[in-house]
């Protein structure tokens, strides 16, 4: 159990590290803007007189890694910086964005998790049959759609033509959960049917891989039903890339929320990304990019630590 | 060559023939079109006629002219992207192959670092810095998918590397340029391409999804992406206009989807079970 400990912390402080590093990599990046972000801000025709006020003002004088000190430190503590835009704290609207949009995730995998590895078990145990090849089919088709496709036929289907869920997510926490729920339902089935298709093909493919394994065919030379097979021999072993697969799954939906947020106008951290690369608002693109890359480096490491538990052969050393 | 694609499966014989008009279409788009890319030729939003076989967009633009001149932009800049994600990401992955030791371990752990950053995120971050033209598109997108190419090309590399034929290369002094050429890549070939299809797939989607979002390629050039945002509102109205360039987009991928999975299964070994 110890050696499982060692891993585990190991991974842990790796996973610290790289956050580490891209917290500098984003910092290094903003610091390249070509000018200065004083003249984005500011415009050409600022006089030399107000560029160094304001840059007095928003401590650009000082050098970067002192800022950047600040910045980590600022993070570390809650306080994410002032929008450039709208002078307000970032920290003030930026809890409700990322709950939003953890809100839709977690409401898109919930849909898409159970279902994926379903459909996936089948397809593995029924490989090379016609329901193998039309899910192999549609899989290979529906990973091929771009992200804003599948919103726009949701929304032409289910909202415009049938009328069933309304075609904008204005959700806001003053909303009843049900009400809330209920405008969340389109985002969250566009979501589902973005990651459902690699999430399937994962499992299956992890599924067969498995299924090809010496002990497995020993078992089914002996005799023993396929049920046990899969629940007794199999599943113990697979819980490990399955989990995996569905960590980084939860890992591309938070990339993918991108996307939907803007089409449905759902108010999220990915909506507020977007308009505040088109205004320029640094601190809030910087903001929001760490908070992004957090939850993708933790659900990746999850996924990590959860394969090394899951895995029988380290839990029950000889 | 001809011959292997004659007893391909039916999906990827589809593939290729859709690929190839696709293609002919991006060449020949200036004789296709009726109108020309960038004239306004009527009011806003008319309905499908003769005059305008798809209607007009946002703004009075023929739509089938836009859609056609499209195919060329949208496919164009994809496909530069990705040729020069892997002249610097294969490059860089045979190179880190051969010399192993400290320059593998610093490129591999930089690669490292950059896919830790969920690749969209971290191009938004850029576009912001360095604004939305089109050489800072394909580099920025470049540089992040050269990663991916990176880390397949070494692995392949690896494989290859401790052949005799490389270290006979080797001993006879030949330059790494030459090992390169002639030596590593006659032998990972295969894998490489299969990677290029699946990379133009991904970087063609990413292109539209940032161009959707208004950071991509920018107006007045047509773009399927963002034709679909320009447009969107008409989906409201129960009009299925706006959603053809995605449909064209969709297409494109699928198609080169099914050749790149028959491709996989060609060099797997897996011939048999396909058919």
């Amino acid at each position: 159990m110890s050696s499982v400990l060692k891993i585990v912390l190991q991974r842990l402080g790796l996973g610290l590290l790289t956050l580490f590093a891209v917290s500098i990599i984003i910092a290094f990046v903003v610091e390249l803007l070509p000018g200065d972000i004083t003249q984005a801000i500011l415009g050409q025709s600022a006089t030399p007189e107000t560029v160094a006020a304001f840059r007095k003002e928003i401590g650009l004088d000082r050098p970067a890694h002192i800022r950047y000190f600040e910045w980590l430190g600022g993070m570390v503590q809650g306080d994410l910086g002032q929008s450039l835009a709208s002078k307000r704290e970032i920290s003030e609207f930026v809890g409700t964005r990322l709950s939003n949009t953890l809100f839709l995730g977690g409401l898109a995998s919930a849909i898409a998790v159970p279902l994926a590895l379903i459909l996936g078990l089948l397809a593995a145990l029924y490989r090379n049959s016609i329901y193998d090849r039309i899910v192999n089919l549609l899989t290979l088709t529906s990973i091929s759609f771009p992200e804003f496709f599948v919103a726009y036929i949701l929304i032409l289907f289910l909202s415009v033509k049938a009328g069933f869920f309304p075609g904008i997510s204005n959700v806001s926490t003053d909303l009843a959960f049900s009400e809330q729920l209920f405008r969340t339902i389109l985002p969250a089935l566009t979501l589902t049917l973005v990651v459902l298709a690699h999430m399937l093909r994962m499992t299956r493919a992890a599924i067969i891989n498995l299924l090809s394994s010496p002990y497995i065919e020993m078992a089914s030379l002996k005799g023993t039903k396929p049920f046990r097979i899969i629940f007794h021999h199999a599943l113990p072993n697979a819980w490990g890339p399955i989990v995996n697969v569905i960590a980084l799954n939860l890992a591309y939906l938070v990339v993918g929320v991108v996307v939907v947020e803007v089409v449905f106008v759902y108010p999220g951290l990915g909506q507020l990304l977007v308009d505040s690369v088109s205004k320029r608002d640094l601190p809030v693109v910087q903001a929001c990019s760490i908070i992004f890359a957090a939850v993708y480096i933790l659900l990746n490491l999850f996924a990590d630590i959860v394969s090394i538990i899951s895995n029988p052969r380290l839990l029950h050393p000889r | 060559m001809l011959k292997t694609l004659w007893s391909a499966p039916l999906t990827a014989k589809l593939g290729v023939l859709v690929i190839i008009c696709y293609v002919v279409v991006a060449v020949f788009a200036p004789v296709l079109a009726p109108y020309k890319e960038t004239s306004i030729v009527g009011a806003s939003y008319e309905l499908w006629s003769d005059e305008y076989l798809l209607g007009t967009d946002n703004i009075g633009r023929d739509m089938l002219t836009r859609l056609i001149f499209g195919a060329r932009n949208t496919i164009g800049i994809a496909f530069a992207t990705v040729l020069l994600a892997f002249i610097v990401g294969g490059t860089l992955g045979m190179l880190a192959a051969i010399l192993g030791g400290w320059y593998d371990l610093v490129i591999g752990r930089i690669v490292d670092i950059l896919m830790a950053i969920p690749s969209l995120v971290f191009a938004l971050l850029l576009l912001t810095v360095f604004g939305t033209s089109i050489p800072s598109l394909i580099i920025i997108i470049a540089l992040l998918d050269s990663t991916r190419v990176f880390r397949i090309s070494r692995s392949a590399a690896m494989n290859v590397v401790v052949m005799e034929f490389v270290e006979a290369a080797r001993l006879r002094g030949e330059g790494m340029a030459w090992i390169i050429r002639k030596e590593l890549l006659p032998n990972i070939t295969a894998p490489l391409l299969a990677e290029f299809g699946l990379r133009f797939c991904f970087v063609f989607l990413f292109i539209a999804s940032l161009s959707f979002l208004g950071l991509g390629i920018q107006p007045p050039l047509a773009d399927w992406g963002s034709m679909v945002r320009e447009n969107a509102t008409l989906i409201t109205y129960n009009d299925i206009t706006p959603l053809l360039p995605a449909v064209a987009i969709a297409g494109l991928t699928v198609a080169v989807n099914f050749v790149v999975d028959w491709m996989l299964h060609l060099s797997s070994g897996l011939k048999k079970e396909h058919q």
